[in-house]
């Protein structure tokens, strides 16, 4: 069946695409959202997997959403709401914790018992970061500009952005460079003598990365996913009231009030092309839907090989994209609890209502690494949990509790080959779970239902390649105007009318809405639309 | 100096912070953590328990006493139905606001007046010879608001008052606990919320219980600053903050009529006599000034703060110092009188008074802020109140 013809399509239902979409149908234009699933969000979705309990499936935490995308779509008006999580808690295998907090003062006496220096330079540290976050925002709520253009745009940009750089000064562009360059682990050697405190702030540089925290540029991550922002104030991380899903969820309904289509169940086989021009989108059901230009929130990988097909593409293009790095490293269980269960190192719940990194050591972590690296899952891996429920009770039956559990590495290229994992799933989620016991001993008792997802369910059933998070690797080859491949970060593609707004094209991943914007903004710039 | 309230022990317990500030002669709670953020979460996402204790409270009883209230207040509280809560002024002689409260009608001849400043001897003035009791239960009974979503849940588990039956602004006599109570559908978070009403020697108790049973719904205890940013969002005003009473003004100026701070829409005008009546006939189709919402323009904030190569900074709690306002000519129109950055609606909102030419909604006006200690103003566009209004908050 053919239907009428659209100003753009936009393909997956992500929450890219539909801050995207929303922009296009503010902006008048007559948009379509096609998204394969049953619900919207991609990897910002909440299910209630079992009854009564709701997951953020898989992005489970919020904090670079951009507020300017929050105010232009009046989002909390569609159901928006981020309450802070104020507090990070890393149990040690010794009996011995510490929680950082919202509280200066508080966190600095926890520092202390470890390091009474190291709680003096923390604040120091943060300051530092803060700074630099502000210049890293310039880069993330702009397009990337492309060195290698002459067009004069370009060059201003570029200008710009140059001497924002110098005005920070020669410390700065000091500390930029060993952020650029330096392991997580090294770079915070730099600045602080306590492995307790260091381990649990290098997991932020590997975080959904094929990296470990002593491998080189894994301090840029940790940047990263340092420049959080919630209402203007940088580095704060919060929940998403009704889960990550609830998010995706008012960028669908901005989208909608402004006069966008959205279908779900709407599978995509492949994009219409003629004459190297792309012209509308086939349907696995075989309707199709034409437009003046398609949309991918997709990542890079299945864009080009699935959606378009290689016979369109130029050989050097095609290169690129295969080597274009996903490796998806990391799985999530998401357990649904009967009770909440106390950590062994700290009794009670107060800090356990932000997020628990089960990090004990730097050590502990380049192990997990290792394993990695020869194509096992982590015996003893790093876990990132939270436990939603403490502060948005509306996600689980009264009294009991929803835990997610972000693990790495579990890495999607298994030496037995990725196929394996859906044959290793359980046996993988009860090792994660014998090693939380450690630190949680009662876990298993708490456990009503539980849910694991593989980097392979990660491809399967979210249709993120490899299992990557961030549709692809967030290290430096692979960022700003090289994002998703050199010549290419500014959304456009070489397919003519074929364009990208997903987290594989810049800014890169993590749940900010920033690439399904600046795509937005770039087609109506320049008049594609 | 202050006293403690009826539930100050487990307040005291609670208050990790000692943040603490005078209401009313009492000890009151600013907030129980460092910071009042989870609490104003609590309110809107789970469930809040705040003492509103120090409200002063006036029983009065009697045959005649519909009457008699309806002769103070600007509303006709002769149309109250037993079992019913409703919100209004009273006026001076001269149509000026004394205060605000609520009304409810607990039995046949028996009403309870809740209000923000002593008023035993004001009301005793209008007894004439109404048969008709008036008497300060302030200190006889506590008063405890649960808000947010979850709080109808909890009272459920403890309460033999059928809760999916108590309407908005209504109010029932039961057993909560074992303790006798009233419960009312009413609060100041314009939200879902209720009010427990008991003798204060068994304040503790129920403050204790509702932390019982409502833990795992994510009870939290509240103090005045998380209150003070939900009343906001709600758009309700607030004595001695957003407007003063006429009796504690030396000049006209500062003196309102309820037509100037949002409450016309509770003067009941044409009936018989009551304090104000006249005046108010006159007033109410000139008032010198109306309440707005004012939803300030991030982005010209922002770009102030840029200036000066800094984020934006608002500050975290509700704001109750007076700002100026200016219309497009620089000249001063107004002035808003509290405002809150809204977590839950991710805007920078204000109440503010302003002459009704300039109250039209989409009018922008200019508010004074500092930024970086020097003045700056910033365009301020007049909306809709109330800003935050959850359908949850009336729904059956």
């Amino acid at each position: 069946m053919k239907h009428s013809k659209y100003d753009a399509i936009i393909i997956g239902g992500g929450h890219n695409g539909l801050v995207c979409a929303a922009y296009l149908a503010k902006a008048k234009k007559k948009v379509l959202v096609l998204e394969r699933r049953h619900v919207l969000g991609g990897a910002a979705v909440t299910e209630e997997v079992f009854p009564g309990f709701k997951f953020s499936v898989c992005s489970y935490v919020v904090s670079l959403f951009r507020p300017h995308i929050i105010r232009d779509l009046n989002l909390p008006k569609h159901g928006m709401e981020i309450m802070p999580l104020d507090v990070s808690f890393s149990p040690y295998l010794d009996g011995r914790s510490l929680a950082r907090w919202a509280d200066g003062t508080r966190t600095r006496r926890e520092i202390s018992k470890f390091s009474a220096k190291d709680a003096e330079i923390y604040p120091e540290f943060g300051m530092s970061m803060a700074k630099m976050s502000r210049f890293v925002k310039e880069i993330i709520d702009n397009p990337a500009p492309n060195p290698t253009s002459f067009n004069p745009k370009e060059l201003f940009n570029i200008l710009k952005l140059g001497k924002y750089f110098k005005e920070f000064g020669g410390d700065f562009m000091h500390l930029h460079a060993q952020l650029l360059t330096m392991s997580a682990a090294d770079f915070l050697d730099m600045w602080f003598e306590s492995d307790e405190l260091k381990s649990p702030m290098s997991v932020s540089g590997i975080i959904g990365t094929f990296l470990g925290v002593r491998s080189p540029g894994s301090a840029y991550v940790l940047l990263h996913h340092y420049m959080g922002e919630i209402d203007g104030a940088f580095r704060s991380w919060g929940l998403s009231k009704g889960g990550t899903g609830q998010i995706s969820l008012a960028c669908a309904g901005a989208a909608r009030e402004f006069g966008a289509d959205i279908l779900t169940e709407a599978s995509v086989a492949h994009v219409k092309i003629k004459k190297g021009r792309a012209t509308g989108v086939v349907l696995e059901n075989g309707d199709e839907y034409d437009a003046k230009v398609v949309v991918s929130n997709l990542d890079p990988k299945r864009t080009f090989m699935n959606m378009v097909g290689e016979d369109h593409l130029d050989s050097e293009f095609k290169q690129q994209i295969n080597r274009y790095k996903l490796r998806g490293s990391s799985g999530k269980i998401n357990l649904a609890l009967d009770f909440l269960p106390e950590f062994s190192a700290r009794p009670g719940q107060e800090h356990l209502r932000g997020d628990i990194a089960i990090c004990p050591s730097t050590d502990y972590l380049e192990k997990a690494y290792d394993e990695a690296k020869y194509g096992a899952y982590s015996k003893r891996p790093y876990m990132n949990i939270v436990i939603p429920s403490l502060t948005d009770p509306s996600v689980a039956p009264p009294g009991k509790h929803v835990m997610s559990i972000f693990v790495q590495y579990a890495p999607y290229h298994l030496k037995e080959g990725p196929e394996a994992w859906p044959e290793k799933r359980e046996e993988w989620a009860d090792s994660v779970i014998t090693c939380l016991e450690e630190f949680c001993p009662d876990i298993k008792k708490a456990i009503k239902h539980r849910q694991a997802i593989t980097p392979w369910d990660l491809e399967k059933d979210f249709g993120l390649t490899e299992g990557n998070i961030f549709h692809g690797e967030l290290s430096l080859e692979q960022l700003l105007f090289q994002r998703p491949a050199p010549g290419w970060s500014q959304y456009k593609t070489p397919i003519k009318d074929l364009w990208m707004c997903g987290s594989g094209t810049h800014p890169g991943g993590g749940l900010m809405g920033a690439p399904g914007h600046l795509s937005a903004h770039t087609m109506l710039e320049t008049g594609a639309l | 100096m202050p006293i403690g309230s009826p539930v100050h022990e487990s307040l005291s317990t609670r208050c990790s912070s000692m943040f603490w500030k005078e209401w009313s002669g009492y000890h009151a709670v600013k907030s129980f953590d460092n910071c009042h953020e989870r609490e104003y979460f609590a309110f809107r996402h789970a469930a809040g328990v705040i003492d509103v204790s120090p409200l002063f409270k006036y029983d009065v009883t009697g045959k005649d006493a519909g009457q008699f209230l309806s002769q103070i207040m600007v509303k006709d509280i002769n149309k109250l139905k037993v079992g019913q809560v409703t919100y209004c002024c009273w006026c001076d002689e001269d149509g000026y606001v004394l205060d605000d409260g609520t009304v409810s009608r607990l039995e046949e001849d028996y009403y309870r007046v809740t209000a923000a400043e002593p008023f035993l001897a004001w009301f005793l003035k209008f007894k004439r010879n109404l048969q008709v009791e008036v008497s300060d239960v302030s200190t006889k009974y506590a008063a405890l608001s649960i808000q947010g979503p979850n709080s109808r849940s909890i009272l459920k588990e403890m309460t033999d008052i059928d809760m999916d039956n108590l309407r908005f602004f209504r109010v029932e006599k039961g057993t909560l606990a074992t303790v006798d109570v009233w419960i009312s559908r009413t609060g100041y978070t314009g939200d879902l919320g209720y009010e427990v009403w008991c003798l204060a020697e068994n304040a503790n108790q129920v403050y204790e219980d509702l932390f019982k049973i409502g833990a795992p719904w994510g009870i939290k205890a509240c103090g005045l600053d998380a209150l003070d940013v939900t009343r906001v969002e709600a758009g309700f005003i607030m004595n001695a903050v957003d407007y003063y009473s006429a009796n504690q003004c030396l000049i006209d100026a500062r003196k309102v009529t309820p037509y100037e701070i949002g409450l016309g829409w509770c003067v009941d005008l044409d009936r018989s006599f009551f304090v104000g009546q006249k005046a108010l006939k006159k007033l109410k189709d000139h008032p010198r000034k109306v309440l707005i919402g004012l939803d300030i323009d991030w982005v010209e904030l922002e770009k102030e703060f840029a200036k000066h190569d800094l984020p934006p900074e608002v500050c975290n709690q509700a704001w109750r110092d007076g700002k100026p306002l200016y219309n497009s000519m620089d000249e001063f129109i107004g002035f808003a009188t509290s405002g809150t950055w809204s977590p839950a609606l991710k805007k920078n909102l204000a109440l503010a008074q302003v002459p009704p030419a300039y109250a039209k909604v989409g009018n922008k006006l200019k508010i004074e802020l500092t930024v970086e200690y020097e003045r700056r103003t910033i365009t301020a566009t007049v909306v809709k109140l109330p800003f935050f209004n959850p359908e949850r908050k009336r729904k059956p």
